[in-house]
């Protein structure tokens, strides 16, 4: 369905990354390695700890002051080879993950080895750092590692391919040909809009769909004062709107009307967009807009 | 402790692919269906497991509530975590006494995204996640350090879609074939099948149980322990936290007839019958396993109500259900289960 | 509600906008090796551990009680992560309770946080979907349609927000831990800060913050130090989008509070309560919750916040720590709730100790406030 409007992709990143503060023993860490030093901190126990940590894992207890460095070089303990290699990866070509525990260390380093092809790699193999050109205090500082002479903003992504289904799909259908879709709960004897599929109180499922008026009341609303994206400017009025036949309210902008003139008990109208504008999304509402009725008095 | 059973199971017809039911929407038609099943409308407690970042929202599972029929209010809680530790938070709920019932659920749409990488987000944020080291690779280095027979792993995969295919819950895999390596030694056949899905577990006490299901199963045992993160900290090749969860909930007390595992590649199999000291007697995921189902977030607690479901049609009178967490099997919860 | 529980050690951060000093496991552990000196315990001493925090989008870390579980101690242990929306951190001390009242443990460490400052809460809480049928425009443009709700129904003046905005800074000042410490502040001060999302003013928020919390739980076998002994505990869960659900005063409060009181014998909360930490976001839920939670009849709460008793020389002191409103680490917010609580009956709440405090109520809330957790601590045992 590649032209379906109703799936689109969705990007979780925060813009710019996440800024994450070190603290001292893993910015100790990663200032050594700037330097292009590796080093490991000794834990009460007199392990070396490679990558450093605040704490004994066994333990919990906090490590001692001592740092010690280790390496450069170090032992492949075990390893993984990757063919095809995924864009977050340190490596554009194929290569290994590998446990490394460099000389002087307890523990192993957990980084990637460049080798020509699977069978370059075997545990037990004498591995070095290669540096990256530019260290900046990150663990990728070490570009990788490489067998013996013969040869950090940290940008949280996930991607996600979302698509409105169900209940959500059928209400956005109908969004799109200018009409509202509700069910009833026969038993609760209340009637949803958005439709959905099952009574949030009783479970039960709620019959067909029907169109409910695009008219109602205001019950509450808020004065937003700052900007949001999908408003036109600020300030803005967003409202819980009991639409007529209906028992919950929707959420929605107010609009053709001056933030402080708004009311609760306002009979509101939906304000469409012009019919070739339609697609299957909320948008398709531009706000709701006073009907000019009498206000209905709340209990 | 206070005996609690599990009493009754259901889980949804996993799917491969988003069918774009919105997470109460999958979730409604298995509370429906345990709830006819038991015939409880009320639980004295509820609780669920389930990741925000599966969904790419935060809050996922706010909405899931609306799938309950949860009212009056009701007494609630959720773990970020596979649904079998809100079996274990419900479970310890019941030892307190006073309540005599607990609803535990899990669901998860891994297919919204891509889970490979999404994993990554779970490691260590300074010295792992920043490598961009993803799930299949981590998977494929315990994999290398456990160093296992191929047509012994190959054969785990073939038993556990065989399996799947017997199981109308699971997906219809192929046999394997194929010699091409996702990352090596990991094949891309080894790699669990992306799966939607979700499950529900009544647990209840005393004479409930007696009086909702015939043969209940019994909990005997539950046990859950971690290890350090850091893979460069752990002996990739065992699970000594599978192997001290066995050993608290007592797995070795008796003959094992039957374990569902929590095995997501074919080597962690081999892992956790050595930590859990299973042997040749007892029959290992009749059901496909993760393998041929892996609702993430779920897996687990299905593993649980596999194991229960043997007791309940009378085909076994004690079996093994383990559930796992972290990468590498870091977290892992074990529950001994007896006719 | 089982075997007896107390709480023997209590850890906090500072709180503050961006701590830059730390690592994200070097703020828990902060947070709890205080916890356990304070209990007189090491790591050692510890039988599991129960992390909570919101959201996983502030930190970008999926799942972290996977990364912390070493540096918190729980190689070994049993480690369990809870999420319950806003109400997390009240619900971590509630799931760690209920591991000792249940007998499967002798102690457990509850800790929980969140380190705002790595990313952006309005970021983190309003990833928009594709697809959606409504209009949702944060947490303040959620809350505050209700807060008018109130203000209509109960004919409240629009000034008692600002009162509680400014009582519970006061208090802050005299918590070394808060995060908003405001000299000087005052009425005026409050009220020429703009509207946000009206008729809620900037000062009438919560601040975001860095900062964890820790409790050491014990049963009664396994106490150390000053106990502060648990009485009841409470959970409730409502669904959001139920027809004719009152979002003003929610059901799911009311029956969690009745819950919690009949464990711990109370049938006053005004008069048997000597001091509450309640979840405040916004300063006007301290009047919707006075009424939610029993301490004054319908419509009344605001009569309550304006005569003063809800001040630190009040009859029923509300917030003595500064509250939400001075420090919101959002994760760990609802657990310092919890905390302060015990704090205040173990006597060792330091400069705004309630005098002769010996009930107190931990509160918090969450989600569109549907979710809440409750617990009854007192200075003698039950």
């Amino acid at each position: 369905m590649p032209s379906d409007p109703l799936v689109a992709q969705h990007v979780l990143e925060f813009p710019g990354g996440y800024t994450r503060t070190t603290g001292p023993v893993i910015g100790r860490f990663l200032t050594e390695l700037r330097a292009r030093r590796i080093v490991g901190v000794r834990t009460a126990e007199g392990r070396v700890l490679v990558p450093p940590l605040e704490y004994d894992p066994e333990t919990g207890e906090p490590v001692t002051g001592e740092y010690t460095e280790v390496g450069p070089a170090g032992t492949v303990k075990t390893w993984a080879w990757v063919e095809q290699p995924l864009d977050s990866h340190p490596l554009d070509r194929p290569f290994a993950w590998a446990l490394i525990e460099l000389d002087g260390a307890d523990t192993a380093l957990l980084h990637a080895v460049a080798a020509d092809n699977a069978k370059a790699m075997a545990a037990g193999m004498r591995v070095w750092p290669v540096w990256s050109d530019r260290p900046t205090g990150h663990i990728t500082d070490i570009s990788h590692f490489a067998p013996e002479v013969t040869k950090i903003v940290s940008n949280v992504r996930a991607e996600y391919r979302l698509q409105a289904g169900g209940a959500l799909r059928t209400f956005l259908e109908g969004v799109e040909r200018g009409v509202l879709l509700a069910g009833r709960c026969e038993r609760c004897a209340k009637v949803y809009v958005p439709y959905r599929l099952n009574c949030p109180e009783c479970g039960q499922s709620l019959g067909d769909t029907f169109e409910v008026p695009d008219t109602g009341t205001i019950t509450t609303f808020a004065i937003n004062n700052l900007p949001d994206p999908r408003a036109p400017e600020v300030p803005f009025v967003s409202a819980y709107i009991l639409l007529d036949t209906t028992d919950i309210p929707m959420i929605a902008l107010i609009g053709d009307v001056p933030a402080h003139e708004v009311r609760q008990g306002m009979r509101v109208k939906a304000v469409w967009v012009p019919e070739s504008e339609r697609t299957a999304s909320m948008a398709n509402i531009r706000w709701f807009a006073p009907t000019g009725e009498p206000d209905v008095e709340l209990s | 402790m206070r005996d609690v059973a599990i009493v009754a199971f259901a889980q949804t017809r996993h799917t491969d692919h988003d069918t774009g039911l919105t997470e109460p929407e999958l979730i409604a038609p298995v509370i429906n269906e345990i709830k006819e099943r038991t015939g409880l409308r009320r639980f004295g407690f509820t609780c669920s497991g389930s990741c925000d970042y599966l969904a790419g929202a935060p809050f996922s599972f706010v909405s899931a509530l609306d799938a309950l029929a949860a009212w009056p209010p009701i007494s609630e809680s959720h773990v970020e975590m596979d649904g079998a530790w809100a079996l274990y938070e419900a479970w310890v709920r019941l030892q307190h006494g006073d309540i005599d019932s607990a609803l535990v659920y899990g669901f998860g749409k891994s297919s919204l995204g891509d889970l490979r990488t999404i994993m990554t987000l779970q490691l260590d944020p300074y010295y792992l996640a920043p490598l961009g080291l993803d799930q299949l690779s981590y998977a494929a280095l315990q994999a290398n350090a456990v160093g296992a027979d191929r047509a012994e792993l190959d054969e785990i995969v073939r038993r556990s879609r065989a399996d799947g295919r017997g199981n109308p819950y699971a997906l219809d895999l192929p046999e394997p074939d194929g010699e091409d390596f996702a990352v090596q030694p990991l094949k891309k056949t080894d790699v669990p099948p992306i799966t939607d899905g979700a499950a529900a577990i009544v647990l209840a006490t005393g004479d409930l149980a007696t009086r909702l299901c015939a043969t209940p199963a019994y909990i005997r045992g539950i046990a859950h322990r971690t290890e350090p993160h850091y893979l460069g900290l752990r002996d990739l090749s065992g699970s000594a936290s599978a192997a001290d969860a066995a050993r608290a909930a007592g797995v070795g007390k008796a003959p094992v007839e039957v374990a569902e595992l929590h095995a997501q590649f074919p080597h962690e199999e081999i892992i956790l019958r050595r930590a859990l000291e299973l042997g040749g007697g007892t029959l290992i995921n009749p059901s496909g396993g993760p393998l041929a189902a892996n609702p993430v977030m779920a897996t687990g607690l299905i593993r649980i109500g596999e194991a229960a479901r043997h007791i309940h049609d009378g085909r076994a009178r004690r079996t093994v259900a383990h559930a796992a967490s972290g990468p590498c099997l870091q977290q892992n919860l074990v529950t001994v289960l007896e006719a | 509600m089982g075997n007896r529980c107390a709480v023997i050690g209590v850890g906090q951060t500072h709180y503050t906008t961006k701590r830059r000093d730390v690592s994200i496991a070097g703020l828990v552990r902060e947070a709890a090796l205080r916890a356990l000196e304070d209990a007189g315990l090491t790591f050692k001493d510890i039988d599991a551990v129960v992390i909570g925090k919101a959201p996983d989008l502030f930190e970008g870390v999926m799942m972290p009680e996977s990364y912390l579980a070493d540096a918190l101690g729980a190689a070994g242990k049993p480690m369990m992560r809870v999420h319950t929306a806003g109400s997390v951190g009240g619900s971590t001390a509630l799931v760690g309770a209920s591991l000792i009242q249940g007998g499967v443990h002798e102690r457990v460490l509850v800790v929980a946080f969140e380190k705002q400052s790595e990313s952006n809460a309005t970021w983190a809480l309003s990833t928009h979907l594709p697809f959606s049928a409504s209009l949702v425009v944060g947490a303040g443009g959620y809350f505050a349609p209700h807060i008018r709700e109130y203000m209509r129904r109960s004919g409240a003046p629009g000034h008692i927000g600002t009162l509680v905005a400014v009582k519970d800074r006061l208090n802050a000042l005299k918590n070394p831990y808060a995060h908003l410490r405001i000299p000087g502040i005052d009425q005026k001060m409050v009220e020429s800060t703009p509207m946000l999302w009206e008729p809620i003013r900037y000062l009438e928020t919560c601040p975001s913050s860095d900062g964890a919390c820790a409790m050491v739980l014990s049963s009664e076998a396994a106490v150390t130090g000053t106990p502060a002994w648990v009485h009841g505990t409470a959970m409730r869960s409502e669904p959001i989008f139920r027809a004719s659900r009152d979002t003003v005063s929610p059901q799911a409060g009311k029956d969690c509070a009745a819950d919690v009181y009949r464990q711990a014998g109370i049938a006053d909360p005004r008069r048997q309560i000597d001091v509450a930490e309640v979840y405040v976001p916004f300063s006007w839920y301290e009047p919707m919750w006075l009424e939610n939670l029993g301490f004054a009849a319908e419509g009344e709460g605001w009569k309550l916040t304006e005569s003063g008793a809800t001040a630190l020389d009040g009859d029923i002191p509300w917030n003595a720590s500064g509250g939400v409103l001075s420090s919101n680490p959002i994760g760990a917010s609802g657990l310092i709730r919890f905390a302060e609580a015990a704090l205040q009956v173990r006597g060792m709440a330091g400069e705004h100790q309630v005098d002769g405090a010996r009930t107190a109520l931990g509160h918090a809330y969450g989600g569109g406030a549907q979710f809440f957790a409750m617990w009854i601590v007192g200075r003698e045992r039950p």
